[in-house]
């Protein structure tokens, strides 16, 4: 602890945007070098949070596994859980019926919109407006609450089931679900009004973080990531599964390729999942919920099998290598947001560190679906 | 020169419309539940920790077959069981056969994830979520649950 | 002799008392408002509606341990605070609250508040390089350019003012301002007297206002203190009473930028219609309406970048201020 560091011009400093840090969601480090306000070089450094869920899955047995995949990516839990009970299915062979089909849909969709919310409303508050959090997360708790009346959890649900579903959703949820869907719109409105409308967002949003579609191709980006770059991919429309086909819905696309094509994005994506779930309300056929000839002890024949879903982030996907045993031999998952997330080392050299801090928040990073 | 004087103009509009909107939720009732002094009611599926179901004459139902322990996937559960001697009538006789009985269902809630597993994999209908959400202590002991001991502390 | 000296200390007393008060309590009342605008409380645990938590706090600051960073430049880090407190507190001396209440209504009121304006600008600047920390040296470079940015459209619409009013004496800028709300400076034409025509007051006022938040770094330019990117900017190795001066000083900056703002714009004391004579009601009542806006608008809008700060200082706001200036000389010469 000498006298004060002198820098000479023309040299660079480093500095550790560290893991506890308010702005980086979760514990993310990233050690930029700087050259005043600019950033010359960033890198980001993984595994502060490396909980050996691909591990897991090789020691215990398919159904034992279920509570971990809620805990991937906790804010969309949903589409997680979706994706591992199909890849389960498909590798033992399992029929679900088609209620616990349009159900699953359903719950997923009131998922990826309480995501975006909560998305949204963090995304804000790192750009300095505080109060669009509070009324993102009231939305979001009529969300919470009818999922908690349907399974018992608000946060890790572990609803889905081999088969079919844990226990049966009733006319209180169906009748609380119709009466949000006006309400959130009304309040896409209001967000619409006062964030997207709002000179400040526009100016720190447009033109910041350009991500071109060819870099999205490198480095394997999906999600609303390469939407808002104009690559139109969804994997419920190109990779169809479940009852997905069933619903008429659209995928919006942004060719501009900055922040704000991205936040369009999501928030358009809001209102298309509003569309899925009072279609799958609609169309509900009556009927059980798990299968009659149900395996008690599942044991997928010797094969590799492989399912992607889209969940709020991006594709995300699940691989089982079976050899016929009661536990997985090789349990892979394809994280998004970890292909997502190495844009921004290439994105952000020469932006201000105001802006790389946007561009961060505009890809929707949650650092332990990138750890596992 | 025109565009410079609408940017402005429109900038200004935008953010005028903000600060309305935001004077009226000023005017809204606020949303927050003042916690200790008032409290919400659990919905009749929420996942607490597990308890013990007992029969009519107050006697656990778990017959320590030990399926729920065999399904939990962190280890939480616990069960000691012994065996004892048993009359039971088979075809107008009298035999004597071993049964196993409960004696001890502990529970380790630190590690438990609220699966349902052991609840699912129950073919005997004893054991199903309590709606206990105020849990606080400054000891791990506290969530070390004697269900057994539970249940008899019900009952009595 | 003996009366002027008992008239300076009572004055002095005052102020620091005032600028205490309202350091403490508009705190409160911001974290009212801002929990009303967002649907939850705000401060409601100690005391009937929270209002016993600015004692609370300010037992808890003096109460820390005050760090100071090894390494850090001793002299300057325990400078910076006081001198983001004292100048504060000085500028309450020349300010008019009734056309009795005033400690020493100088010839030259209006120069003396933004000669110590300036000097907040250098606490700040203290404050980030003498921490030794990256994050403060950061924020400390982006909020001083800020400052100076700020202080030039509100020096060009106060040399306005002046020019029209021909006095930089605060009470007589008010006392040209006596009658109705006609006659407020805020308006596009002045009736008292003769028929003065000031087209772009309006627009004047806007500049002055938005400049007033810059300057004390309130949203939606408060890069110095942005608490989501660099962890709590200029002030981040401060504790205790240190963290303590800083907040009590942008709190009295705020209430001396609305008081300014409303003696040069909203006519100071006077009843909005003329009918009751004017008192410190009035004033006061006036003040804590601007000072509610601050706060409404802190807690709407996201936080500008530095290029777009600056960018809206020397594009748009100098100017437009410095368009208004020759327009009023002009019409000054002609009518």
């Amino acid at each position: 602890m000498s006298g004060p560091i002198h820098i000479q011009p023309g040299e660079t400093f480093t500095l550790n945007v560290g893991p506890q840090h308010p702005a980086t969601h979760g514990v993310l480090r990233v050690k930029m070098e700087m050259d005043g306000e600019y950033i010359v070089k960033a890198e980001t450094v993984l595994g502060y949070i490396h909980r050996m869920h691909e591990l897991m899955g090789e020691n215990r047995t398919y159904p034992q596994v279920l509570p971990n995949l809620s805990r991937l990516d906790y804010l969309g839990a949903m589409g997680y859980t979706h994706g591992h009970v199909l890849a389960v299915e498909r590798a033992a062979g399992i029929e679900v019926p088609e209620r616990a089909e349009y159900v699953r849909a359903i719950m997923v969709e009131l998922n990826r919109v309480a995501s975006h919310l909560f998305w949204f409303g963090a995304f804000v508050m790192d750009l300095g407006g505080f109060t669009p959090l509070m009324y993102a997360i009231e939305d979001r708790e009529y969300i919470l609450d009818m999922l908690e009346a349907v399974t018992g959890s608000r946060l890790t649900y572990c609803y889905f089931r081999f088969g079919g579903l844990y226990n049966d959703v009733d006319d209180d949820f169906v009748n609380a679900a119709r009466a949000f869907i006006p309400r959130m719109r009304k309040s896409l409105k209001k967000y619409d009004a006062l964030v997207t409308g709002n000179v400040i967002l526009q100016q720190r949003l447009r033109d910041i973080g350009p991500i071109s579609a060819n870099m999205c191709r490198r480095y394997g980006a999906t999600g609303p990531v390469a939407r808002g770059s104009g690559i139109d991919f969804d994997v419920r429309k190109n990779e169809p599964y479940s009852v997905y086909p069933e619903f008429d819905f659209d995928v919006p696309v942004y060719h501009e390729c900055d922040s704000l094509a991205r936040y369009k994005v999501r928030m358009d994506e809001m209102e298309q999942s509003l569309r899925i779930i009072e279609q799958g309300l609609d169309k509900l056929p009556e009927g059980p919920i798990m299968p009659k000839k149900k395996p008690k002890i599942i044991k997928p024949p010797a094969g590799d099998y492989y399912q992607a879903v889209e969940t709020a982030r991006g594709s995300f996907g699940i691989r089982i290598v079976s050899d016929g045993g009661k536990n997985a031999y090789r349990f892979k998952l394809r994280s998004p947001t970890y292909s997502n997330m190495h844009l921004f080392d290439e994105a952000c050299e020469g932006m201000m560190i105001m802006d790389a801090l946007a561009l961060m928040g505009s890809l929707d990073l949650v650092i332990p679906e990138i750890d596992r | 020169m025109g565009a410079y004087f609408s940017d402005i103009f429109h900038g200004l509009w935008s953010l005028l419309v903000g600060m309305s909107i935001t004077f009226k939720e000023f005017f809204k009732p606020v949303v927050t539940v003042p916690y200790p002094y008032k409290t919400i009611t659990m919905s009749d599926r929420y996942r607490g920790h597990i308890e013990l179901i007992e029969n009519e004459d107050g006697t656990p139902k778990c017959v320590a077959c030990g399926m729920c322990q065999r399904g939990c996937p962190s280890g939480c559960i616990s069960i000691a069981t012994k065996t004892v001697e048993v009359e039971v009538e088979v075809k107008g006789e009298m035999k004597t056969k071993k049964k196993k009985v409960l004696t001890g269902y502990d529970l380790n809630f630190t590690t438990c994830s609220l699966c349902g597993q052991c609840v699912e994999s129950c073919n005997f209908d004893a054991i199903e979520f309590s709606r206990e959400y105020n849990l606080a202590s400054t000891r791990k002991e506290d969530f070390h649950f004697d269900l057994l001991n539970r249940l008899k502390e019900r009952n009595s | 002799m003996s009366l002027t000296l008992l008239n300076v200390i009572i004055a002095v007393v005052c102020a620091i008392g005032f600028a205490a008060i309202n350091a403490a309590y508009l705190v409160w009342a911001e974290r009212r408002g801002a929990g009303r605008i967002q649907r939850r409380p705000g401060p409601n645990v100690n005391g009937p509606l929270g209002l016993l938590q600015p004692p609370a706090d300010g037992l808890k600051l003096m109460t820390k341990q005050l760090i100071i960073p090894g390494g850090a430049d001793k002299a300057l880090f325990m400078v910076a605070p006081v001198l983001a407190m004292v100048p504060a507190i000085m500028s309450f001396v020349t300010i008019p609250f009734s056309p009795l209440i005033v400690a020493n209504s100088m010839n030259i009121g209006v120069l003396m508040i933004f000669a110590f304006a300036s000097l907040g600008g250098m606490s700040i600047l203290l404050a980030g390089w003498g921490s030794r920390n990256k994050y403060g040296v950061m924020a400390s470079v982006r909020a001083v350019s800020q400052a100076i940015s700020y202080e030039v459209p509100m020096l060009i619409t106060v040399i306005t003012i002046v020019m029209m009013t021909g006095t930089m004496d605060l009470k007589e800028i008010v006392n040209a301002q006596a009658g109705g709300i006609w006659n407020w400076n805020l308006f596009p034409v002045h009736l008292k007297d003769d028929f003065v025509l000031q087209p772009l007051m309006p627009i004047s006022f806007l500049i002055f206002f938005i400049c007033s938040l810059a300057e004390t770094n309130r949203a939606p330019f408060d890069l110095g203190e942005a608490e989501s990117e660099l962890v709590a900017g200029f002030h981040t190795e401060y504790g205790s009473m240190g963290f303590g001066l800083f907040f009590m000083g942008e709190y009295a900056n705020i209430v001396i930028g609305a008081s300014l703002t409303v003696i040069l714009f909203l006519g100071g004391w006077h009843c909005p219609l003329g009918l009751l004579p004017g008192n410190v009601g009035f004033f006061l009542i006036k003040v804590y309406m601007l000072i509610f806006t601050f706060i409404w608008i802190r807690w709407t809008f996201p936080r500008t970048t530095i290029y777009g700060l600056l960018n809206l200082s020397w594009k748009i706001l100098i100017p437009i201020s410095l368009f208004n200036l020759l327009l009023q000389a002009g019409l000054l010469k002609v009518f």
